[in-house]
């Protein structure tokens, strides 16, 4: 066995986020790990990876314990890990990045060798990004980034390679492409564990899966039984995707608008991001734009909010503002809670929620936090935690809480779906017809998930290369369908 | 996905032309009949660009605010202003131990110090300088406290001589702390700088990049130190041990462009420069200096540097 962990602890305070986990990984092996929010898989990969150090339990990686190293050691065994967030250094470019993977740790290096600049120059290819070498990180398509952080693991030819969540923000196509790339990584030298909550994507890779629930493995069996298990159903896939319960409900065409865009541009630079978009969004039903990365979704909802300066014209409930200040749209109930969710990190959860409630009076601030917690029960449990160690699926539930708690008129979510884990798809469900039921609100989601999408939506607007493609009700998108890889 | 232009991102070899066309026009200077009193604000304004150098590669490279440059400097002034007035050294020699005990000095700070995380490890380098400047006071039999200790030696009288010294030690700095961080060694430390947790994880082990880096900053920084005073002929803790000249050293460097070197250069004889020459509105002339720094904070975030780079771009 290349990676023998056993009976692994780590506690939080009270909490043990890990607790007993045994399981192994044998080279040439590439392992699902799976569970729900917070279950702890990536507190597993950051106790292999040393960036944690555990409470008690092993880890042997070639028969030689590693648990408690610091995690350069770690990495220099052979180890390497792709983060649940793509974390690249901003100010070098692409290659640079590269080249810092590529390098020994030894003090007196002032030279770059040829051979790591090849090295560095067939991993981009490798990754398809060798157009891409002088530019900035920040110049990458989403995807791209995701590219580069496997190009950086891939490049150090580790024999246990951590991946967290790779898929998480991308479309169908990119996984297919993605996954591709993890399957020629694969080795008779190499093992590769893999946390995603796309179960589909995850099933496709991998040989076995092992699954966990608060902390404790409940499954380790091959894919196909471990997915068929009441247990991993009942805590983990939830009613699944093949559950169909999409209201037949079309809006009438002549239904009040809460938001009405027009001609509506977003240059950055030379880049055209959103080409003379004009749609509506009906009051008190549920909207999706949908298409792929790099469409416009998130350039148009910034538009929208003001985020980022736009020609054309916005009409917010019959309203329109000369000038789009961000400030002012949010006060006015347009609350965007945007895909990098901007928590306050360094604040607790009832922080958090405490400022988006901020303009609310006490009493009524009461009652929506209590609204809000019985929507994502895990934040009432974890009210005094920092929102920076929430795992990346509860921070992502923070996100939409928080966003609830300004009491918008009109809630802009930029990829609900984003790291949630199936079951929470269950609850955010529940929430957005609620939220329907309710009629005060009127939703507006971008997003990858077609099937989510769908589900929810009454209409929906399909976005490619910053145009609109296709606009109707969900009912009728069959037809469209066919633009949206 | 859209093919970019071209793969180069920096701007070719024309800043080190211009580099170059400025240390000549600068060593020029004593030829262009200039009064001894401009070269001795330029000799004075090129020791400080080494110490906005030292600052700049801790701060805008490796991410760790030093707000005791002065202990720094300090420790090799005064090392090397005791064993001269003590006649136990030659000038030469003196100056080489003030800027190996600075390394030693910042050595014995950074390793307990660099534990702590960005604000926290900059009260601690004040911390010391503080400490540093009341042992001198108390030890005022042997450092003369805060009058200061008069060096009998001196390298040369001549005023251009002088002032050659200090342009070869700052560009001997500009030169060796611009190798640095564009080597490998640079990358890494930029890469600690920005994300230390993704720099272990890549393999690094970031003490000793950092420990390395404070002692290359202590190095050049005691050097200038000890230069500096036999420069003067004396030593003396408003000068060389003071919080205040510390933070004079930042805002040198963040004036002049964080993250350049050559920007912090240009922000050190730009600040010694402007003192000078706002002396005669007497108290109002440090004003003068700090709302000359504060409006280059607020309207150049790039600072002096930065603003060459705004200019090319609008052509
Ligand atoms: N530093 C910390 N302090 C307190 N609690 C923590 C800390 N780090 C993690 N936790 C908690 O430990 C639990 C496990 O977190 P972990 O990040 O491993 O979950 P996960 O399985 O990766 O979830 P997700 O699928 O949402 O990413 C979570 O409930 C999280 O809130
Ligand atoms: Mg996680």
């Amino acid at each position: 066995m290349l990676l023998e962990v056993t009976d692994l602890l780590k506690r939080f305070g009270g909490l043990k986020a890990v607790d007993g986990v045994s399981f192994a990984v044998d080279r040439g092996e590439i392992l699902g790990l799976i569970g729900p929010n917070g279950s702890g898989k990536s507190t597993v990969m950051n106790l292999i990876m040393g960036v944690l150090k555990p409470d008690s339990g092993s880890i042997l990686l070639d028969s030689r314990e590693i648990g408690g190293r610091s995690p350069n050691r770690i990495a220099g065994h052979g180890v390497s890990m792709v983060f649940q967030h793509s974390r690249p250094l901003h100010q070098q470019t692409v290659l640079q990045n590269l080249y810092l993977a590529l390098l020994p740790n030894r003090l007196f290096n002032f030279r770059l060798s040829p051979d790591i600049d090849s090295r560095a120059h067939d991993a981009l290819k490798l990754v398809g990004l060798e157009h891409f070498a002088g530019r900035k990180p920040s110049e990458l398509p989403f995807a791209g980034l995701r590219r580069l952080e496997l190009a950086k693991s891939l490049v150090r030819k580790p024999s246990l390679l951590l991946l967290d969540e790779p898929f998480a923000g991308l479309s169908a196509s990119e996984m297919e492409e993605f996954s591709d790339l993890i399957r020629q990584l694969r080795s008779d030298e190499r093992a590769i564990i893999l946390v995603d909550h796309n179960v589909k994507g995850v099933r496709a890779l991998v040989d076995r899966i092992v699954a966990m629930s608060s902390g404790q493995k409940i499954a380790d069996d091959l894919p196909d039984h471990v997915l068929a298990s009441p247990r991993v159903r009942e805590v983990y896939l939830g009613r699944g995707d093949e559950a169909v319960f999409r209201r037949p409900h079309s809006p009438a065409p002549d239904a009040p608008s809460a938001l009405k865009v027009e001609h509506v541009s977003v240059r950055y630079g030379e880049a055209i991001a959103l080409d003379d978009v004009s749609l509506s969004v009906p009051r008190g039903e549920v909207t999706a734009v949908v298409g792929l990365n790099g469409a416009g979704k998130t350039s148009l909802f910034n538009a929208i909010c003001g985020i980022v300066p736009a020609s054309g014209t916005v009409e917010y409930e019959g309203r329109t503002p000369r000038a789009r200040r961000a400030y002012e749209i949010a006060r006015s109930g347009v609350v965007l809670c945007p895909e990098t969710r901007e928590l306050f990190t360094d604040m607790t959860v009832q922080e958090n929620l405490g400022i988006g409630g901020n303009a609310l009076a006490a009493a009524e601030k009461r009652r929506q936090t209590e609204f809000v917690e019985s929507l994502f029960p895990r934040l009432a449990e974890r009210r005094k935690q920092f929102a920076r160690t929430l795992s990346g699926g509860e921070q992502q539930q923070l996100a939409i809480a928080r966003a609830l708690m300004m009491k918008p008129s009109i809630l802009l979510i930029d990829e609900p779906t984003l790291g949630l884990a199936p079951i929470i798809f269950d609850a955010i469900s529940n929430v957005i017809e609620t939220l329907r039921e309710s009629g005060e609100l009127s939703l507006f989601l971008a997003e990858q998930n077609l099937t989510f999408a769908l589900r929810h939506a009454d209409l929906i607007h399909v976005m490619e290369h910053g145009k609109i493609k296709w606009s109707g009700p969900a009912g009728e998108f069959d037809a469209g369908s066919a633009l949206i890889a | 996905m859209t093919v970019p232009r071209s793969d180069r991102s920096d701007t070719g070899p024309w800043p080190y032309i211009v580099a170059a066309i400025v240390v000549c026009l600068l060593a020029a200077v004593p030829f262009l009949g200039v009064n001894a009193y401009l070269l001795s604000i330029l000799t004075l304004g090129l020791f400080f660009a080494v110490f906005a150098m030292c600052w700049d590669l801790l701060f805008g490279y490796a991410g760790e605010p030093n707000f005791g440059a002065t202990f720094l400097i300090g420790t090799g002034a005064y090392t090397a202003a005791l064993l001269s007035s003590n006649g136990l050294a030659s000038p030469a020699v003196c100056i080489v131990a003030g800027a190996i005990a600075a390394v030693v000095a910042g050595v014995l700070l950074a390793l307990p110090a660099l534990r702590l995380r960005g604000p926290y490890f900059g009260l601690v380098t004040l911390v010391a300088t503080l400490i540093l400047r009341q042992v001198i006071i108390l030890f005022s039999d042997y450092t003369g406290g805060e009058i200061g200790i008069a060096v009998p030696d001196i390298i040369t009288i001549s005023s251009t001589l002088n002032f050659y010294i200090a342009l070869g030690a700052a560009v001997l700095t500009a030169l060796v702390l611009r190798l640095l961080v564009n080597s490998p060694f640079g990358l890494v430390l930029e890469a600690i700088g920005q994300d230390p947790l993704n720099a272990r994880v890549l393999g690094f082990e970031i003490t000793k990049y950092k420990v390395s880096a404070f002692c290359v900053s202590a190095f050049f920084s005691g050097l200038a130190g000890a230069l500096m005073v036999f420069y003067l002929g004396t030593a003396s803790t408003n000068v060389f041990v003071d919080a205040s000249v510390g933070v004079q050293v930042i805002i040198a460097a963040i004036v002049g462009g964080r993250r350049t070197i050559v920007g912090p250069a240009i922000g050190g004889v730009f600040l010694i420069a402007a003192a000078q020459y706002l002396h005669p509105l007497g108290s109002l002339s440090e004003m003068g200096v700090a709302v000359v720094a504060l409006v280059i904070l607020l309207f150049l975030p790039g600072g002096l540097l930065g603003a060459t780079r705004l200019f090319r771009k609008a052509r």
